[in-house]
């Protein structure tokens, strides 16, 4: 009996505990919600919303502040449309070949390697980006200038390749065989079953895969810091410097920051609207997945 | 007439199956071109690179002089804060993945942690850098240590701990659980000799990839202030009187691989960017070497059960 006892009071105890664990999961995005907001708040009301929006320079640490969002915003947009330029119809073209074309061996032996690809640490990227890709670049453009938007794009969006492609292969799969056999049955050839029949079935996922992608790209740091330049500009330049939400971030904390000065001030404010515009597409692309879930079962 | 159609659909056909060779060749190119391009700007950075790559190169302080710079305080403090990031991740993932697939009911509190989780996995590491900042630098005042550093890893790389656990103990069929219960164990018997020995594998892949990415991670830790010049190691853990263990190193001033890099690519100078190319050659090495180690766990645990 006591045995009995003891063992129910073990078993109560560790799933207690497990459940203390899964629970502090929660208090992580609480904590981030949290901090941001009160580091954030004294910003607000120094500096009005009005301003905040319209204004189109970002120069927080100059005598004369400004404080545009839209400067930082348009850098972002930038560099993560030349991205999603190149992921999307790279990493959709990678998806149909290893999921209607390539065989079971040679899936066997890309898959790993797309996934190392994913696994390069991005200030590797970075480095390529600068240093490697925009002097070939410059020899294409001559009046490319040394920190550019557009390689850090270009190189961004091969890094995002693998991520496209792996979550819309997923999708594709998910498409039953018999939707497959019954198209080639009528007649129609490889190419027409993947893009008429295949594609359109899987269209849900493949969009949560472009949604997810923009998500990962507005997200993304190392590339953009190194190889965009830190000049906040609103405008949709690629041949020259721009600066990226989390660029200012890196830039900003990299000389001292005492606690409730501007500067601290300002790279909370970029952190959520970076949060914002992340959190949207995430959510977005979640919905899509979901749903198509639901509808393949 | 008849020979017109005929020779009408004859063209379609022969068109159509000509584009798809053509549609093949396309999708070959496309998944060659990127791993050729990505090769070639591997080979580029080795080529720089390489010739640094002497043992002096890993054994000297950071230097102003480009030739006598090393990467000794990165890489000793890289593992350093890897190795808090595993005490911290490891333990509270897997216990959270279990708790939500053997656990959890399916009510709306396992319902709002799922979405919590999915949503965490998608938030820029940078925001969890400037989160870390506030709270553990300035809060909680544990200043740029190695512990605030491998902290803010841990909390990074936690929703790949856990997707991957869930996944590898989904794959454990349900009888496994149903006999170990016939048996009368309790449901805590049941995970700890059935159900995380043979998801074992399946974990270790997800811990492996994720400490990959921790070690390559540069941003969050650029926002809570490491810095790179770094002129001396962590105080050693293990001392020769007694208490004869130390944790001083936990609150040691640190620097990793990644911030090095990155340190070196900004300046102007061309002799730091071979050392910068050098670093990233180990740095890339270190990535590769653990995710070729984490395909290798999943091939053969993949072999070892077959329900």
């Amino acid at each position: 009996m006591k045995y009995k006892l003891k063992r129910q009071l073990t078993e109560k105890l560790i799933e207690l505990l497990l459940f203390l664990a899964a629970a502090s999961s929660v208090l992580i995005t609480f904590f981030i919600v949290y901090t941001l907001v009160t580091e954030a708040f004294p910003f607000f009301k120094e500096v009005g919303l009005r301003d905040f929006l319209f204004e189109t320079e970002w120069t927080p640490l100059f005598e004369n502040a400004k404080y545009g969002i839209a400067a930082l915003v348009s850098g972002t947009l930038l560099t993560t449309t030349i991205a999603l330029c190149v992921a999307l119809p790279f990493g959709v073209i990678t998806a149909v070949f290893l999921s209607e074309y390539a065989s079971a061996r040679v899936r066997e032996f890309t898959k790993p390697l797309l996934e190392l690809l994913a696994a390069v640490p991005t200030v590797v990227y970075g480095y390529f980006a600068m240093l490697l890709v925009t002097p070939f670049l410059q020899k294409i453009f001559p009046d490319l200038s040394g920190f550019n938007a557009l390689s850090a794009g270009l190189v961004m969006g091969i890094m995002i390749v693998p991520y496209v492609s792996s979550l819309s292969e997923d999708a594709m799969r998910a498409v039953p065989l018999s939707l497959r056999e019954g198209s080639l049955a009528l007649g129609a050839s490889k190419f027409q079953t993947s893009f008429r029949v295949v594609i359109p079935s899987a269209f849900s996922g493949i969009a949560s895969a472009f949604v997810l992608a923009i998500s990962r790209a507005v997200g993304e740091t190392m590339v953009v810091a190194i190889a965009a330049g830190l000049e906040p500009k609103f405008g949709f330049n690629p041949f020259g410097p721009t600066e990226t939400l989390t660029a200012y971030i890196v830039q900003v904390s990299q000389g001292d920051l005492p606690q409730g000065s501007v500067g601290y001030r300002t790279i909370y404010v970029c952190g959520i609207v970076l949060l914002l515009f992340t959190l949207t597409f995430n959510i977005i692309g979640q919905t899509i997945r979901h749903r198509m879930e639901k509808k393949v079962k | 007439m008849a020979d017109k159609t005929n020779a009408r659909v004859l063209q379609q056909i022969r068109f159509l199956k000509a584009q798809d060779v053509v549609f093949f060749f396309v999708g070959l190119i496309v998944l060659c071109g990127a791993f050729l391009i990505l090769i070639t700007l591997i080979l580029d950075m080795a080529q720089t690179g390489i010739p640094r790559l002497n043992q002096e190169f890993f054994f000297n302080f950071p230097s102003r002089f480009a030739a006598r710079a090393g990467i000794y305080a990165a890489w000793v403090g890289s593992l350093c804060v890897v190795l808090v990031t595993a005490l911290l991740a490891i333990p509270l993932g897997v216990a959270t993945g279990v708790y939500l697939e053997e656990y959890a009911s399916k009510g709306w509190i396992s319902r709002i942690i799922e979405l919590n989780i999915l949503n965490l996995a998608g938030v820029p590491s940078i925001i969890y850098g400037i989160m870390a900042l506030s709270l553990f630098v300035y809060q909680f005042g544990l200043k740029q240590s190695i512990l605030t550093a491998g902290m803010t890893l841990g909390l990074l790389i936690l929703p790949i701990i856990i997707v991957t656990t869930r996944e590898a103990i989904r794959t454990i069929p349900n009888h496994i659980r149903e006999a170990s219960y016939a048996l009368g164990a309790t449901k805590w018997q049941t995970v700890s000799n059935h159900i995380l020995p043979y998801s074992f594998g399946g974990i270790m892949t997800g811990v492996v990839i994720a400490l990959s990415r921790a070690i390559g991670e540069t941003a969050p830790l650029l926002a809570v202030g490491a810095v790179a010049f770094i002129a001396f190691l962590p105080t050693p853990p293990v001392m020769t009187e007694a208490p004869f263990v130390s944790f001083q190193w936990l609150m040691d001033s640190y620097t990793v691989l990644p911030i090095q890099m990155f340190n070196w690519i900004s300046r102007p100078q061309e002799e730091f960017h071979v050392n910068a190319a050098a670093a990233g050659i180990v740095l890339l090495t270190m990535t590769l070497v653990l995710n070729t180690l984490a395909i290798l766990i999943r091939y053969r645990f993949r072999k070892k059960y077959k329900w």
